[in-house]
């Protein structure tokens, strides 16, 4: 009764969205305010059956209801409860319901946070939303059902849920990765409207942004948890495999990132327009793509969900209708939306452009290695595929981001408008001496090794720490106190900056980890040490240890430091009946300057096992870098400025293209 | 171009994109592609990874059950299968393994397999990606099944546990043993 219940919530927030994208639009076509209206009420029920719907299968899952068939291949009575629940988005179709209720709430989110904004806009902002909703929720319906029954042979026993799966990071990591994607809906949907109405001004760049940090914020610790996960839980401690799944994730935060700064340029400065609805559709097209790459299984890797062409070719279907009608109608409706303000070399525009330029190329060279086994195939016949490895993208990636690195630095210092080489040269020559200086001195005293790879990665994240800290005291430096002077900055000023020495601290994590990292495989018996540096691991064999719905082979591994006793180790290898399958769960102590990482490999017989035992110094940096990054990001929705705006009317032109906060910042350079 | 043209530069990369994902989706990766289905071994001659002197060649890979695996230690997925490989090889005892380090460097992938286990009895090194051409490797992991005649059973591309083993090669395997 209850899974019916949830179909019966899916099919009626289907009608509501097919109504939804329909009244709502054609009343801000035609001008009838009462059909316009209804966009609000009608996204609230949406997001009302999608809870419901989602609150039943979770009930069914709770309940062990195997005449489910999604929950017979999904779940067990031996998992725990709170696996149970997360089971409800373990595999392909309750993770589709998930993705739409996520799209549902960004709906609900906008019906509820637009006060403030023209009902036309509104209107035609949550219809297209709706369009997207009804298009996933009748994939859903009609390919990929969650409810569908198994009544004639029930089993008495579910297939359990994918041990990779039966882990706290990967519970969280999808819910915050679709927030992140769909959240890309929103400034897509703005970016629709915007080229029906033909009305992109300063005022439509400030509603999208904070939408756009939002989604990007979340994008980010989607991600960051992501490869989190993959370093302990599949446990051969990488931390980015470049892998299929992984790049599709990866491209819409980098357009996003792109997106993030062309809106801030058309706020300001009335430029990009264009580009920048066009980044805006990109970013959410290519967390669809993702969506389809993931789901289709044209491409095979190892996260992927079960192969199955019919669906692939529903999604791409989708895909034909929402990035191409998109992409049509901005070649067609683009010029109406052109810039007319001007700016000279040197200013901020074109390094943010230079930026937004690198951001999208590194974006393409992922999509083309991505799809390159389907380009090579297609050209050379289908016994020819290819696929490409990491060092593609390694050679191709960290080049660009260097120069990423290096414009954010310069376009801190830059103005909007017109810069002097003059005040760029000397805002910076201090920068780059010091830079240079601690990123040779740091390594070499730390290490007492010369390497030029870590120096160079050090000099570049300290460039742009450097460089926020000298910006930081220029903006103080004519305040009465310097205190005042701090308080004064907006909360999107320290967003943006807290984001910038994100990526420093990224950079510093992913460089200095991949240089200086020991990592050792070996065969121990019990009683054997083994000595990495200063560490002195000695293995004290292995007992069998009995779990909720696994067997556990369990090791001891105590670790001393400089002779002295550490810690204890306990890496286990598991044994999951129900599915036959065998799961290494790595043991790490995480440190903010290295993490100790071991992890269990096979028996050798004699009580010997291989053990992986690996220092990896700086690698805790990658994820504080990237929550530094999302935490950035929420700082600048939470600026004022996005709150205390007077209401705009429909017909309200276009407001001046200069606002005050540039205006603050000119006092402030200028002073 | 025009300007008005550029427009639409967007549109018409996304069509050859999505020209491209059709025609993936019509070509289902996990099946053995039509030119070697039911085909002979490759004619080959590649080195021994363990003795650069030394070669392996497709008659070796004759009177018997053969399990050709395509791998990597640059692969992920590769990582994940190994333990698999190594507890179904001493499982079968019937089939020999045959490991092809595909695209890699030999001192890592010895160093891999003393560390992790050895599941192959013939360790081809194809370090230049030539026998995977010929073999039509997409990429890795991938894994041949060969009957005692020669001839190629099945083509499996993606990871192999112990559910695909269950599901998809022991009954390939059952008929095998069942006309040899």
């Amino acid at each position: 009764m209850i899974p019916e219940l949830g179909n019966f919530a899916v099919m009626l927030a289907l009608c509501l969205a097919v109504l939804q994208m329909t009244i709502p639009m054609a009343g801000a076509f035609t001008g009838n305010s009462v059909w316009m209206n209804l966009a609000r009420p009608m996204s609230a029920g949406i997001w009302v059956f999608l809870v419901m719907a989602f609150g039943c299968l979770a009930y069914s899952f709770l309940q062990d209801d195997f005449s489910v068939a999604y929950i017979a291949r999904n779940s067990n009575t031996a998992l725990p409860v709170y696996y149970k629940f997360a089971a409800v988005w373990g595999a392909h179709e309750g993770s589709l319901l998930l993705w739409v209720l996520i799209l549902a709430t960004w709906g609900y989110a906008v019906s509820l946070f637009s006060k403030k904004l023209p009902l036309d806009i509104v209107a035609r902002v949550l219809s297209v939303m709706a369009l997207i909703t009804a298009g996933f929720l009748a994939f859903l319906l009609f390919t990929s059902n969650p409810f569908d029954r198994l009544l004639l042979n029930t089993p008495s026993e579910g297939t359990d849920l994918n041990p990779l799966l039966q882990d706290f990071g990967l519970t969280v990591h999808p819910p915050f990765l679709y927030m992140g994607y769909v959240g890309f809906s929103v400034a897509f949907s703005f970016a629709i409207a915007a080229l029906l109405t033909g009305r992109l001004d300063a005022a439509w760049a400030r509603w999208t942004r904070p939408w756009t940090n939002a989604a990007w914020a979340f994008l980010t610790i989607g991600i960051a948890l992501g490869s989190w996960w993959s370093y302990y839980e599949l446990g051969w401690g990488g931390w980015w495999f470049w892998d299929p799944v992984e790049n599709v994730s990866f491209m819409p935060w980098l357009v996003g990132t792109a997106l993030i700064h062309s809106l801030a340029v058309t706020e300001k400065r009335g430029v990009f327009k264009s580009w920048t609805v066009l980044l805006a559709i990109a970013a959410f097209s290519l967390s669809l793509l993702g969506a389809f790459i993931v789901r289709s299984g044209v491409i095979t890797s190892v996260h992927a969900f079960a192969v199955d062409p019919e669906r692939g070719m529903v999604l791409l279907v989708l895909l034909l209708l929402i990035i191409g009608g998109s992409l049509l109608l901005y070649a067609l409706r683009a010029p109406v939306v052109k810039g007319t303000a001007t700016y000279g070399a040197n200013s901020r525009e074109v390094f943010l452009l230079i930026n937004n330029v690198l951001l999208v190329v590194a974006t393409s060279m992922i999509l083309l290695g991505t799809l390159s086994p389907l380009i090579h195939e297609a050209i050379y016949g289908e016994a020819n595929r290819i696929s490409i490895g990491k060092q593609y993208y390694d050679t191709m990636f960290i080049p660009l981001m260097a120069l990423v690195a290096f414009f954010l630095a310069v376009s801190t210092f830059s103005r909007w408008k017109k810069t002097s080489l003059q005040h760029l040269v000397s805002n910076l020559k201090l920068v780059l001496i010091a830079s240079v200086l601690l990123g040779i001195v740091l390594p070499l005293v730390i290490t007492q090794g010369f390497n030029p790879a870590a120096m160079l990665a050090v000099a570049m994240a300290l460039w742009i720490v450097i460089s926020v800290l000298k910006d930081l005291y220029e903006k103080t430096a004519n305040k009465a106190s310097r205190l005042q002077g701090l308080l004064g900055l907006g909360r999107s000023y320290y967003g943006m900056q807290l984001a910038h020495v994100g990526m420093a601290v990224i950079i510093t994590g992913v460089c200095l980890t991949s240089h200086y990292s020991i990592e050792q495989d070996i065969r121990m018996a019990p009683g054997d040490t083994h000595t990495i540096g200063k560490y002195e691991f000695t293995f004290r064999g292995v007992v069998e240890q009995p779990g909720p719905n696994y067997t556990a082979n369990s090791a001891t591994i105590e670790v001393s430091k400089n002779g002295e006793p550490y810690l204890t180790m306990h890496p286990e290898k598991r044994f999951y009946p129900a599915r036959g399958d065998t799961q290494t769960e790595a043991d790490i102590q995480v440190g903010f300057f290295r993490d100790l990482f071991t992890a269990l490999g096979d028996p050798r017989g004699d009580d010997s096992w291989v053990v992986r035992l690996h220092v990896k110094p700086f690698v805790f940096w990658i994820w504080l870098g990237a929550f530094m990054m999302a935490a950035g990001g929420v700082l600048a929705v939470l600026d004022k400025r996005y709150r205390h705006k007077p209401v705009l009317l429909a017909n309200e032109q276009a407001v001046p293209v200069v606002p005050e906060s540039l205006e603050v910042a000119a006092r402030v350079n200028n002073a | 171009m025009s300007n008005r043209a550029k427009l639409f530069i967007p549109v018409a990369f996304f069509f050859v994109m999505l020209g491209l994902l059709f025609y993936g989706l019509g070509q289902n990766p996990g099946e053995v592609p039509s030119a070697l289905v039911n085909r002979p071994l490759p004619v080959f001659e590649e080195p021994d990874l363990f003795d650069a002197t030394a070669t392996i060649s497709n008659e070796q890979l004759k009177g018997g059950i053969f399990l050709v695996n395509v791998w990597g230690t640059w692969c992920a997925p590769c990582h994940a299968e190994h333990p698999y490989l190594v507890e179904i090889s001493e499982r079968e005892k019937d089939i020999t393994f045959v490991g092809v380090n595909y695209n890699d460097v030999a001192e890592d992938a010895r160093e891999f397999l003393a560390e992790r286990g050895n599941p192959f009895k013939l360790n081809i090194s194809d370090d230049d990606g030539s026998l995977g051409i010929d073999f039509g490797v997409a990429g890795a992991p991938e894994t041949f099944l060969i009957d005692a005649t020669g001839t190629i059973r099945y083509k499996h591309v993606g990871v192999i546990d112990n559910r695909v083993w269950e599901d998809t090669f022991e009954p390939l395997l059952a008929e095998i043993r069942r006309t040899q």
